[in-house]
């Protein structure tokens, strides 16, 4: 099938690594907010982890489809 | 169960979900051409995302919420259902019956048996399986919509001009089916596939965190250790069984099952464990169910076809560090009590507030025991005295939703598929939360698309196109397969309905299909590896199977439940109390009850298919079997793969990893 499905899912979690590391960012003073975590800024830590996930999908497969196109 | 507080941050991340799969599916709208793309994904997805999508059409919601409860419940020998009651399995599926499925050119299980025995076997299995993914995509969307409906309950209206009341879970049940509905319909399998991926991406990135927090909480693996170590010795006091165990009762995977029934929590013995499970159920699910075996037939050629499995099966080993260790962690927390954690109690509902509320007021005439008994009573679970006690002091001064929050933590029966959501409570603040329930929407979603697909395929090829309209243009197929996917949604609905409202439908449905699975196994070993066994042969073993499971169930009984669905009906129907049930036919467990009744199933098939082959003769050449029997099939030899790349060797090096973890884990 020519969707290539590391695009939409390195777009997905790289979307979501940032819209959560960004809301760790706001939110990391709320200290109570983050004891439930046990007092780690886990948005912040996760959100790193997701974009990081997110590019190793994306990066791969936009430079798959530009050597593609460039075919 | 209480409600949920979700911030924005958690709606976007559950809407930003909901847009990419349907983003998804209609970006694959162009390639659905010929009813093959649209049914069968015209064979061409590369292995890893057939691979993943294998596990993931497994990996239901309801099995993240079971495997989570059963690791509260039994502990580390919930594993048994990955390590050997799986592993073994996909890798018996990539190495020998894949070969048949994909090299027949097949276009689902059930025409696979039409090819190598007749359209009698064929019938009874796609009738038997479209019914049975009906269900379980309607089991799927139940559970969802309670869930959505208890998390985040939506305010219910009247249908104007008709006058009917629309309730939240209504609300729920119809906008996640249309949600499925869309990308199912737009890309077909391909979309539910590609869906599937991003759901096992999402349960993995969504629950890690949890297990991190709990894991860390706890004091790390070892201090887990040592607290389930106490929680088998206090397991009546924390009601999660009704006698104690040796220490490692719950950290063990292996010595207390070969101690016998009695010194593990499952309460199963090890040939049960090993035949039962690790081999009739095991294999039965993985190499014949077209739910599981449709994804690796979608795959672009026979290698990648044969690696699917086997790349499920290396995440597959390592899954119970998601699903079951939570439970584990649970179970531990509860012990030590810390910050007020229990396993969560079963939910009363509104009709047992009712019987209840009325009962508490009028126990302040009562004495202690009365007063109980009467509470306990009108809740129908196990309460605690002490806390009834003080419920009934504590009344008058009371409102109605601190009664209600009085009573409900009063219940000290374990609701165990609450504890994974109770986890995600308990450490997961707005961000992540939205995370982890997007996790649980995946794969509830999933699984519905994903029977919904097996669904549409079976009927279309199997039923309509073999008996009621044969010879009709593509075109035709094409529209086919699309309009039955709006009849399988809507029957799921219908289903779903009919679940929520009559929960003993459910029960009487799933004994009904394990009666049927059970014995499919055999039929298939028979058929796919002795050239020998006739079409006569395989459809009398699969009923004389069907039969036995049928028999076996009407005679056995498991500890703790009454005469009737669960078992022994037929000694209810000749008049017989719980007593008369033979000893041989009493199990410690419903599961060592369904692990033999498999055994039984598998046998009886295996005897009689092998007679009755032998009684008459072949009606299929040797030519026809070509492609079908292993015997006179082609080797494949995987000249173009590297000797690493090969099935064969990657399922030994699979084998060897499982092994491993089993000794770790003894």
């Amino acid at each position: 099938m020519g969707l290539d499905l590391r695009l939409p899912i390195g777009i997905y979690f790289t979307l979501l690594g940032i819209m959560l590391g960004a809301y760790g960012l706001i939110t990391g003073s709320d200290a109570e907010m983050y004891r439930r975590s046990l007092n780690l800024n886990i948005n912040l830590n996760w959100g790193g982890v997701l974009l990081v996930f997110g590019l190793a999908m994306l990066i791969p497969a936009l430079i798959d489809r530009k050597k593609n196109a460039g075919k | 169960m209480d409600t949920f507080k979700l911030a924005g941050i958690d709606y976007a991340i559950l809407l930003i979900y909901v847009g990419f799969v349907l983003g998804i599916g209609f970006a694959l709208k162009r390639y659905m051409k010929t009813s093959a793309d649209f049914l069968t994904s015209g064979r061409s997805i590369p292995a890893w995302v057939t691979g993943l999508a294998f596990l993931s059409a497994n990996l239901g919601a309801l099995e993240l919420v079971g495997m989570t409860a059963s690791g509260a419940k039994y502990g580390i020998a919930t594993c048994h259902f990955y390590w050997v009651g799986a592993i073994p399995a996909m890798i018996f599926l990539a190495v020998f019956m894949m070969p048949f499925y994909y090299g027949s050119k097949a276009r689902s299980v059930p025409e696979y048996l039409k090819m190598r025995f007749d359209e009698r076997t064929r019938c009874l299995n796609s009738i038997s399986f479209a019914v049975m993914t009906v269900f379980a995509s309607a089991i799927s969307m139940n559970a969802l919509s309670k869930l959505l409906t208890n998390l985040m309950p939506l305010q219910g209206f009247v249908l104007p001009g008709i006058g009917i009341t629309i309730g939240s879970y209504d609300i729920y049940l119809w906008i996640c089916s249309i949600i499925v509905l869309a990308y199912v319909l737009k890309g077909g399998l391909t979309s539910a596939i590609y869906t599937e991926v991003l759901q096992f991406f999402m349960i993995v990135l969504g629950f890690a965190p949890i297990v991190y927090l709990g894991l860390r909480d706890v004091g790390g693996w070892d201090k887990l250790k040592g607290l389930l170590g106490q929680v088998a010795d206090k397991a009546p006091a924390l009601e999660l069984n009704t006698h104690t165990f040796q220490p490692d009762a719950w950290t063990s995977a292996w010595t207390p099952l070969i101690a016998g029934p009695s010194h593990n929590p499952m309460g199963v013995d090890l040939f049960a464990m090993l035949f039962g499970l690790g081999f009739v159920l095991s294999f039965g699910y993985w190499c014949t169910n077209f739910l599981v075996v449709q994804r690796a037939m979608a795959a672009k050629n026979m290698s990648a076809a044969r690696r699917t499995p086997l790349i499920a099966a290396l995440p597959k080993m390592i899954f119970p560090v998601l699903v079951i260790l939570p439970g584990m962690i649970a179970a531990g927390l509860a012990l030590t009590g810390k910050d007020g954690y229990r396993l969560p109690p079963k939910p009363l509902h509104g009709a047992e507030y009712e019987k209840a509320l009325p009962a508490v007021k009028a126990a302040a005439s009562l004495d202690a025991k009365a007063a109980f008994d009467s509470i306990s009573k009108a809740t129908g679970v196990k309460m605690s005295p002490e806390k009834v006690a003080a419920l009934v002091k504590a009344a008058p001064t009371l409102d109605e939703p601190g009664m209600k929050n009085q009573l409900q933590d009063a219940v000290v029966e374990n609701d165990y598929d609450g504890v994974i959501l109770s986890l995600v409570k308990k450490y997961c603040p707005p961000g992540l939360l939205g995370l982890a329930l997007t996790g649980l929407l995946a794969s509830f979603m999933s699984g519905m698309a994903g029977n919904v697909t097996a669904f549409n395929t079976v009927w279309t090829y199997d039923l309509y196109q073999a008996y009621i309209a044969p010879n009709k243009s593509d075109d035709h197929y094409a529209w086919m397969g699309r309009a039955i996917t709006v009849v399988g949604i809507l029957l799921s609905i219908v289903c779903a309905y009919l679940v929520s409202h009559w929960s003993n439908a459910m029960d009487i449905i799933q004994l009904v299909f394990g009666f049927v699975n059970a014995p499919l196994f055999a039929t298939f070993l028979l058929g796919m590896f002795w050239k020998r066994t006739t079409s006569h042969g395989a459809f009398f073993g699969l009923l004389g199977g069907i039969g036995t499971s049928a028999l076996f169930h009407s005679l056995s009984m498991s500890a703790g439940n009454v005469l009737g669905i669960k078992g022994g009906w037929l000694w209810a129907i000749m008049g017989k109390q719980l007593g008369d049930v033979p000893k041989c036919l009493s199990f410690d467990s419903d599961m060592a009850q369904n692990f033999w009744l498999a055994s039984f199933a598998f046998i009886a098939c295996f005897v009689i298919t092998l007679v009755v082959s032998l009684a008459t003769s072949r009606t299929k050449s040797d030519e026809e079997l070509t492609g079908l029997v292993y015997s006179l099939t082609p080797k494949i030899v995987d000249h173009e793969d590297s000797w690493w790349l090969r099935p064969s060797v990657i399922g030994v090096l699979l084998l060897i990893g499982c092994v491993i973890l089993n000794v770790v884990f003894w």
